[in-house]
């Protein structure tokens, strides 16, 4: 069914789980490395591989992540908690359970603020919890790589044991046509939440964070929510939107058809934007959950919480609020700073001296311009934030005008060097010698006679192609508002 | 009456993949339950001063350093498993068994 026409007949309801990496140098439970990548089973030990005998010890360092993570999200950080054990029968975890958290999560009742076309939506989180990752599969003898159809899976499993946070929302109602975006805007928030806090690299792409989006329908004015699905392993932020709107689509179909829709989980597909159903989730449902005896309750003082409390940055909410105050931006200027990454950028360029506005425009125009052609986001461009405040201030000084500068731009990002360095082997200084400057124009004028008479007559506009005919003449490095004030005193036009 | 039905004792077989005759369910069935009624005159003697008990030693907090240390090689990890390929683990086909 199409969009509209799924919204005009019913309301969804979301809901998200996401899974975050954490970026510990150690896995949750030994001492096994974390680093993306490795060839495969070679950050493996006995702990993490669940062989007889191996007892796992907590990571402190991941216990203090999800804290933070936890307060972040104005979560009660609850004084009393244990680790349990989901038992399952399959090859991504070779212990045949995982270590999670079932009935007493470390933190809980949180909520973020999240916007979405202007509009503020508060999400409420009803809980983040501590667990550990799982292997990686590679499914061999299917078509198309994937698990159905396949004759054997092959595991590897470094990534079994990394510590894994999972954040749950409670429904997300009342979004109506906005559910898609507002999933999206969470999806964004929470990652930039997460990445303030240096606790994980939240890397979709490869798969540091990871979503489960939770969609049901019910019909407008309905009461009573409808029964929903879980559409797993969406890795990107275009992905969550996408998945969203496809699943409301889908369900819209089968319920307007006089269908039901089955609770299970659906898998997303990049290339088609569709989801398809995976396995029925009534079965799985049995993890005989207990108390992982292996690892003693967790009881984190009211001290250590406070201290990390006082510990946290200023969250990105914040930041926002302050930069826009103090750089005086419109909400729509905000908004592309932050889409385009650069309020870090910007703000270290100013602590590096320079004026904001200038900032704001070298890294708003010219610097994402040329991040857009190279594919790159902004914070990846070969030029740091001290080398733009130094380039601003050549131009501030009357050194550079803007036109050098964007030569001087693209030398540094070439790799010729640092802007001074640019600036000596390129040539490019301003002319700011009179005397020369002055020489070049009575040339100009002698050149350009007509022009010339044109202004004395006193069409002053005409000057320009006498200013432009100077900058030609010393290859951009005059101050063109330098050259027309002297053009104008020449020809008695001024 | 029993506490474990014969049923009960097939559905955990099942999650377990174990695959049971009739008789060993029979026969479990029984076992089972007798386990579980010794078990249960544990609440025979809780009172309502008496927490439930999940670990035997008193003790919260136990956390290591985020410390890397040495992992095995992987021909150690390999070496208990059944089948490996490609220096991961091969295990037979995960969905459709039951289909």
């Amino acid at each position: 069914m199409k969009y509209d026409e799924a919204l005009a007949k019913y309301e969804p309801v979301l809901g998200i789980e996401t899974h975050i990496e954490l970026g510990t140098a150690s896995k949750m439970f030994c001492g096994c490395p974390t680093g993306f990548g490795a060839e495969p089973n070679t950050q493996v030990c006995p702990v993490c591989l669940g062989l007889p005998g191996a007892l796992p010890v907590t990571n402190h360092a991941a216990i203090e992540g999800i804290i933070k993570i936890g307060l972040a999200l104005n979560c009660e950080i609850v004084e009393w908690c244990r680790f349990a054990r989901k038992n399952y029968f399959y090859p991504d975890m070779p212990k045949n359970f995982q270590i999670s958290q079932y009935d007493e999560p470390l933190c809980v009742n949180g909520f973020l603020e999240v916007e979405a076309e202007g509009e503020t939506y508060r999400i409420e989180i009803e809980r983040v919890h501590m667990e550990e990752d799982t292997g990686k599969s590679l499914h061999v003898g299917g078509a198309t790589g994937r698990i159905q159809g396949a004759d054997h899976s092959l595991v590897d499993y470094n990534r079994a044991g990394i510590p894994l946070v999972e954040i749950v929302t409670k429904p997300i109602p009342a979004t109506g046509e906005k559910a898609p975006l507002v999933a999206r805007a969470y999806a964004t928030e929470l990652r930039e939440l997460v990445r303030s806090l240096g606790v994980s690299d939240v890397r979709m792409e490869e798969g540091s964070m990871r979503c489960d989006v939770n969609v049901s329908l019910m019909p407008r004015g309905a009461a009573e929510w409808g029964t929903r699905t879980e559409t797993k392993n969406v890795n990107s932020l275009r992905s969550v939107e996408r998945a969203v709107r496809s699943e409301i689509e889908r369900q819209a179909g089968v319920l307007s058809g006089g269908g039901r829709i089955v609770q299970e989980t659906r898998h997303f597909h990049e290339d088609t934007g569709r989801t398809t159903s995976g396995r029925s989730k009534e079965e799985a449902q049995d993890y005989r959950y207990f108390p992982e005896p292996d690892l003693v309750p967790m009881a984190p003082s009211r001290e250590w919480v406070a201290e990390l409390k006082a510990s946290l940055p200023e969250l990105p909410a914040a930041r926002r609020r302050r930069v826009q105050a103090e750089w005086a931006l419109s909400d729509l200027e905000l908004r592309d700073v932050v889409n385009a990454g650069a309020v870090e950028l910007i703000e270290a360029t100013v602590a590096a001296g320079a004026d904001a506005g200038a900032a704001r425009k070298w890294w708003m125009n010219e610097l994402s311009r040329r991040a857009t052609e190279q594919g790159v986001e902004l914070d990846a461009l070969p030029i740091t934030p001290e080398q733009v405040a130094r380039i601003q201030a050549m131009v501030a000084a009357g050194e550079l005008n803007d036109k050098l500068a964007r030569q001087v731009f693209e030398g540094v990002l070439a790799g010729e060097g640092a802007p001074d360095e640019v600036v000596a082997a390129r040539g490019l200084k301003v002319v700011s010698d009179e005397g020369e400057l002055s020489s070049i124009i009575d040339r100009v004028i002698a050149d350009n006679a007509a022009v010339a008479d044109k202004v004395r007559s006193g069409k002053v506009a005409a000057a320009g192609a006498l200013v432009g005919a100077v900058m030609k003449a010393t290859r951009g490095q005059a101050d063109a508002g330098r050259a027309r004030e002297l053009i104008l005193e020449k020809l008695g036009a001024s | 009456m029993s506490a474990i039905t014969r049923d009960e004792v097939a559905h955990l077989a099942r999650l377990s993949r174990l695959a049971l005759g009739d008789d060993e369910l029979d026969h479990l069935a029984a076992q089972l339950d007798q386990i579980i009624s010794a078990v249960a005159r544990v609440q025979e003697v809780a009172a309502e001063d008496i927490p439930p008990t999940s670990h035997a030693l008193p003790l919260t907090n136990v956390y290591r350093a985020d410390e890397v240390r040495p992992s095995l090689a992987p021909e150690q990890a390999l070496a208990g498993a059944p089948a490996a390929e490609e220096q991961r683990f091969r295990v037979p086909r995960i969905l459709g068994e039951e289909a």
